[in-house]
């Protein structure tokens, strides 16, 4: 049986018809066409699939579609206005903060909201921020210091 | 992994929600971080998945000589909740500021952990310390159970079938008391091979629970050294009983020397 589900996804309303068993990263890639949501590890422990769900970050592998019924949903696609990069992402690309770029959406997504939490953070604060999100190119000190800069970075 | 087909309801009040959890294979789902992944995994097979996140059970308050924490209170409200600067309750901040990551952490609620009583999971062993208790409510009456006697077995309460986990209430310490917790982690999982909780009163004496070591987290009902080379301590293939006693007789020494020094900031 499919339900009806309504939210709003890099700000745009959009309904759409799911399993009750979906889950959103699948709502996401397959029924939105939004593939810059990534599925690594698919248990909860890699953080590719993080997005942002009324601004905090999430894991939407580990939510069904259904519990984001309303909500504002922001992944990669949506964070920076169209032909723009984000200060974040300006900074990973310019402190290398990638080496695959499987992992950077959810690394991207994850910073987002620990700068909004704490704009000024120490490499400790970032390095525990960053413990849910895995990158398997091992860039995890480039990753660090994208952070830092785009904390550092003019608004 | 997708969890098998189930039906969802998105529960309005408190009412509804235990109207549909009558059903006998219906499971409260409220930030999802345990139970949907042991539906992916079909471990759990809910039939009916009734959706409690929307309720009002969130919220952290101290009035009557008592904290209380609604069930859908996440690990981040707990992490930065100011009510819970205090010393003699810093256990609870500090073990929640731990738990997961931040994406669990934004998600994860208190309820839905203690409802879910991973043996590894570490709030426990904080609310068996600082003797709490969990409020049961079923659709006919409303209920207090003590922690310790909460957890029965691995993933096994005393929730009874259609019965819901809405709260948790904490006695507040009395001034110049001191909490901590400390833990060994699984650097894969991130759940403890050991961790442990100690309230210190004014006086010296010391409550102390421990999590991760046996198919509950418990009490130390005796001096620490005593209670836990009596445990019945479980052991694996990545932390052997024998080594995961010795982290539990670290864990519990750290925890109280930190509860210990806090006694001297409460007020």
């Amino acid at each position: 049986m499919r339900e009806a589900l309504s939210l709003v996804v890099n700000g745009e309303r959009r309904s759409l018809e799911v399993e009750a068993r979906t889950l959103l990263v699948h709502a996401l890639r397959d029924s939105l066409g939004l593939t810059g949501t990534h599925v690594g590890c698919d248990t909860s422990q890699c953080g590719a699939c993080t997005v942002l769900l009324d601004g905090a970050a999430v894991k939407s592998c580990t939510l069904l579609a259904l519990q984001a019924e309303g909500a504002e949903v922001t992944t990669i696609e949506g964070f920076a206005p169209d032909g723009e990069l984000h200060p974040i992402q300006r900074a990973f690309v310019e402190h290398h903060g990638l080496q695959c770029g499987f992992c950077t959406p959810g690394m991207i997504l994850t910073a987002a909201d620990l700068l909004a939490r704490d704009p000024d953070p120490s490499d400790e604060t970032i390095r525990h921020a960053l413990r849910g999100n895995l990158c398997r190119c091992t860039g995890y000190q480039p990753i660090v210091e994208a952070i830092r800069a785009a904390a550092e970075a003019p608004a | 992994m997708i969890p098998a087909a189930l039906r969802y309801v998105r529960a309005g009040s408190v009412e509804e929600a235990l109207a549909a959890l009558v059903e006998p294979d219906a499971k409260a789902l409220a930030g999802g971080q345990s139970l949907v992944s042991v539906m992916k995994l079909r471990l759990a097979r809910p039939a009916l998945v009734v959706d409690i996140s929307r309720l009002e059970l969130a919220g952290i308050e101290t009035a009557d000589g008592e904290l209380r924490v609604g069930a859908l209170t996440t690990w981040a409200d707990l992490a930065g909740s100011a009510e819970l600067r205090r010393p003699a309750l810093a256990a609870i901040s500090e073990c929640a500021a731990g738990i997961g990551d931040l994406q669990v952490r934004n998600r994860g609620t208190i309820g839905g952990s203690l409802a879910h009583a991973d043996p590894a999971s570490d709030m426990p062993a904080v609310l068996l310390a600082l003797g709490a208790s969990v409020a049961l409510k079923s659709a006919a009456a409303e209920r207090m159970v003590e922690t310790r006697e909460f957890f029965l077995g691995p993933f096994t309460t005393a929730l009874a079938p259609g019965e819901l986990l809405t709260g948790v209430v904490v006695p507040l310490p009395a001034a110049g008391s001191g909490s901590a917790y400390a833990s060994v982690e699984h650097p894969a999982s991130g759940f403890a091979l050991a961790g442990a909780a100690a309230l210190v009163s004014p006086d010296g004496s010391s409550s102390v629970a421990v999590t991760g070591i046996g198919s509950t987290p418990f009490l130390l009902e005796a001096e620490p050294g005593e209670a836990l080379a009596a445990a019945e301590v479980f052991g694996d293939r990545f932390a052997p009983a024998g080594y995961r006693r010795h982290l539990a007789e670290v864990v519990v020494e750290r925890a109280l020397a930190s509860a210990g020094a806090r006694t001297k900031e409460d007020a």
